[in-house]
């Protein structure tokens, strides 16, 4: 049938322009490589943009006492051991020099006194180790890369969507991709492939999560053959907004409470003290996402379901100087003035700790020619991201797969595949303008979501779980069915329809994880296995396609070296 | 639930027109929501780009009620409830389809930038004073309406010598940067056209992050052509050394 499409050729192709991706192209041009990047979205509008609240490195610029080995300590507890420790390594190690060389690139952070970047404190993080300018840390950064990229010559395809990598015989070697606009296609030839799409938010209502956020990179690298992992570990972020109905799941940023902020219920109770003591409203996300929905569910939450946010006892100036876009997000959004009382939060589906199985220094998929890093790659965050690890992750392991993806392109042959691929994947998209039903994407994506947020959430229970598998079922066959009005012109419900099919697959992945771990560890909460249970401790869950049908596997973790242990074993406070 | 009606203009290069669509107004909606209803019930290919929904990325740009707008950051409460609202497209740039624009120029013109480049042998130390000053412009999502709403652009399509208000504050954060060692003068006043703006003020108006363009980016910009080109000690000085 094919139909036109064109034709590109690179070295390496990265698909996602958020930090992850941009630093990984830069890194590969760095090598020599031809580079192209593809979006879905223009480019600076990654969720990399969003971010916040910073960029956690052990920089030790205002705690004399940080180093990459407290940062390595505090990442592993935060994700409750089941983080890959070499990515938690080299993660702590690498860090500051990934922020140095940003800003060495331009990017501008907020100072001390002696004229070093300033840092803030996070949940999880023993020390103030958060580089940050006010509350818009990825602006910052994703411009920094952005404009550099452009200027070393990255070739950047932007509004164009991957819907099917290429493979010859078990190696990755192209894409195939349809630009939003015209709705025609391009095919990629490309000898190595770096995956840098980010998360999969948008599977659940409420979330702080954009269009972009539907797991299609990790439903790529799955349906290429390469293994998904820690799947069931969602990270619902404690602080989204509640009110009004309109900006529900907007995210909070974290830095709030960095920055002194305090949690209440209805009552006025500082209802932390019952639920970690000791770190309060800078516990790790899991804790306190679950202490907010606990207070709700029980009757002590605000007026429309959440529980309050107050950093009024600051100094006006300093809110606004610290937190200026909280501030004129509620200003605009909520006419809360943050500055004079308190704001609504409540819990919101925000990060994804698995996805792609990477293997630490080259961040390497489990197929050859396919590296992943970012959000959708797993690992590093173990079961419960800390803020700010995301920002320094991108950085670290873009680089990281950039550089991989440039040897190995230095040394593979030049791509080639079976064009009957291609056919393929035109029909796969083109059948939702031919399909008879009369149900619009739209609708299904409603219904996905009403399934995840209730039945996959923060809270999980055997029945629940299993209930979701069988209406995913269902939501499979409807959008197989579903069909779209109008020319393939810009068209977001035509787009939408290959989006739910990627967002079927990781919903389904995180499901059937979630059943199987029969324990509750960093952001998986069984109410049926409330606890952790110490063989799951040493057990991860690997989600790969065989035979057209979706298995779930489970793999050992690896024995951690000596020195790692002894570093984590120090301060057991 | 009370309804509102939007006019949204529908079509592509070739031309359309607005279509009228009832939406339920719930507390505190925005513009961009209205817009979601109309695709996930009514018209489910209505071309309307955003990501953040919450003012950080500067992708939902339209002209609400004739003024150039994040969509996602105008409440409905806020217009007049008793008229249809009208969302038309930002009219300086290219029709793709519906709401959708090609703002591909901007994209061409940020690649004349020259990026920053430190001074020779600088020490990383910078005081939060330095910081402060050129957080202004480093504030900027490129959500475009400045360009849109200039009348160099919007008027008189002078796409080809003019860089509009959004380069002009992306050069001011970099002149700015307190490392920076690059001179951007010669660029302004021969490529980027900023003798071709008159300060009407119009891009500081619509600007969402409240950056005062043309006081603090353009007129401080212009200072220095003047100061590099028109200055009689800096000629002399220039003449003397054969430049
Ligand atoms: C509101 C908010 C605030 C946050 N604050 C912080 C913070 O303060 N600190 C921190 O460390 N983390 C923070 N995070 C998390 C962090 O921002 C993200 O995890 C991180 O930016 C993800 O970066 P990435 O490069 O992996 O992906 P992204 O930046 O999301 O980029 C993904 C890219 O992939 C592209 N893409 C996706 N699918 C396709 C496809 N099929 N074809 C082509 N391209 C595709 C997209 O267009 C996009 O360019 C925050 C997240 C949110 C949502
Ligand atoms: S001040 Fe200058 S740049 Fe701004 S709108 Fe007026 S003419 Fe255009
Ligand atoms: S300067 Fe203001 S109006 Fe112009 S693109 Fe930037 S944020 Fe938008
Ligand atoms: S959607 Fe990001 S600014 Fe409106």
């Amino acid at each position: 049938m094919t139909t036109n499409y064109e034709t590109r050729e690179h070295d390496v192709l990265v698909i996602g322009a958020g930090g992850a991706g941009l630093r990984a192209s830069l890194e590969a041009l760095a090598q020599g490589a031809s580079v192209g990047v593809i979006c879905k979205s223009l480019l600076g509008k990654a969720h990399t943009v969003m971010a916040e609240g910073g960029i956690a490195a052990a920089m030790a610029h205002v705690d004399s006492a940080d180093n990459w080995k407290t940062h390595f300590r505090d990442t592993m507890r935060g994700g409750k051991l089941l983080n890959n420790w070499r990515m938690a390594q080299l993660h702590a190690q690498e860090s500051p020099e990934r922020v140095r060389e940003l800003e060495q690139w331009g990017a501008l952070f907020d100072r001390t006194e002696k004229g070093d970047i300033l840092q803030r404190a996070f949940g999880g993080h023993t020390f103030k180790r958060l580089c940050h300018v006010g509350d818009r840390t990825g602006l910052e950064m994703i411009r920094t890369l952005q404009d550099r990229g452009v200027q070393q010559g990255i070739d950047v395809y932007m509004e164009c969507t991957v819907t099917r990598l290429l493979t010859d015989g078990g190696r990755v070697t192209g894409a195939f991709a349809y630009w939003r606009e015209a709705g025609r296609f391009i095919v990629f030839k490309a000898k190595a492939i770096v995956i840098a799409t980010g998360g999969i938010g948008k599977a659940w209502r409420i979330t702080s999560n954009s269009w972009e956020y539907t797991g299609d990179g990790m439903a790529l690298a799955y349906e290429a053959g390469a293994e998904l992992m820690d799947m069931e570990f969602v990270q619902f972020h404690p602080t989204g907004m509640v009110w009004p109905p309109g900006v529900q799941g907007i995210l909070v940023t974290e830095a709030v409470r960095g920055e002194g902020g305090i949690l209440r219920n209805k009552a006025g109770e500082r209802f932390m003290e019952k639920y970690d003591p000791k770190r309060m409203e800078l516990s790790t996300r899991d804790v306190v996402a679950r202490s907010i929905y606990t207070e709700v569910k029980e009757g002590r939450g605000t007026e429309h379901g959440g529980a309050y946010l107050d950093i009024s006892h600051k100094a006006a100036e300093y809110v606004k100087k610290k937190l200026p876009s909280m501030y004129h997000q509620f200003k605009e959004l909520a006419d809360v003035d943050i500055t004079k009382g308190p704001m609504e939060v409540g819990p919101t589906c925000h990060y994804m700790m698995g996805g792609i199985r990477v293997e630490a220094e080259t961040a390497q998929s489990t197929i050859s020619g396919l590296f992943a890093a970012g959000e959708a790659a797993a690992g590093l965050h173990g079961s419960n991201r800390l803020g700010g690890n995301s920002l320094s992750d991108l950085l670290v392991f873009g680089r990281r797969a950039g550089l991989a993806a440039a040897e190995y392109a230095k040394r593979a042959s030049a791509s080639s595949f079976d064009n009957s691929q291609i056919d393929q994947a035109e029909k796969e998209l083109l059948a939702p303008f031919s399909n008879s039903g009369t149900e619009s994407p739209y609708a299904v994506q409603r219904d996905l979501q009403e399934v995840m947020q209730n039945l996959v959430g923060i809270y999980r229970t055997k029945e629940d779980l299993e209930k979701a598998l069988v209406e995913l079922g269902k939501l499979k066959v409807r959008t197989a069915k579903a069909s779209v009005e109008g020319s393939r012109l810009f068209n977001p419900g035509w787009h939408l329809s290959y989006d739910l099919k990627a967002m079927l697959i990781v919903s389904e992945a995180v499901t059937l994880s979630a059943l199987a771990r029969t324990e509750s560890r960093g952001a998986h909460s069984r109410i049926d296995y409330p606890n952790v249970d110490p063989v799951w401790e040493k057990k991860h869950n690997i989600i790969v396609r065989e035979s057209g049908a979706m298995k779930r596997r489970e793999s050992p973790l690896e024995a951690m070296p000596e020195d790692l242990q002894q570093i984590l074993a120090e301060d057991r406070s | 639930m009370k309804e509102a009606t939007l006019l949204v203009f529908r079509g592509d290069s070739n031309g359309g027109q607005t279509i009228a669509y009832r939406v339920p107004v719930a507390p505190g909606m925005v513009v961009l929501d209205a817009l979601h209803h109309i695709q996930g019930h009514l018209a489910p290919d209505l071309a309307v780009r955003w990501n953040c929904k919450a003012g950080k990325c500067g992708s939902c740009s339209a002209e609400v009620n004739g003024r150039p707008r994040l969509t996602c950051k105008t409440r409905m409460d806020d217009l007049p409830q008793d008229q249809p609202i009208t969302v038309l497209p930002m009219k300086s740039f290219p029709r793709i389809k519906d709401l959708v624009t090609d703002v591909s120029w901007n994209y061409r013109v940020n690649r004349k930038i020259p990026p920053f480049e430190p001074r020779k042998g600088v020490e990383w130390k910078i005081s939060q004073l330095d910081v402060d000053r050129v957080q202004e412009f480093r504030k900027c999502i490129e959500c475009f309406l400045c360009q849109d709403v200039c009348h160099v652009l919007r008027e008189h399509d002078k796409q080809e010598q003019f860089a509009g208000p959004r380069f002009f504050v992306r050069i001011a954060g970099l002149e700015m940067h307190p490392l920076d060692g690059r001179h951007r003068a010669a660029l302004l006043k021969d490529q980027l056209g900023l003798g071709l703006c008159n300060i009407t003020k119009c891009c500081t108006e619509v600007c969402p992050e409240e950056i005062r363009i043309t006081d603090n980016a353009i007129i401080p910009l212009k200072e220095r052509v003047v100061d590099e080109f028109y200055d009689p000690l800096t000629m002399l000085f220039r003449k003397v050394r054969g430049q």
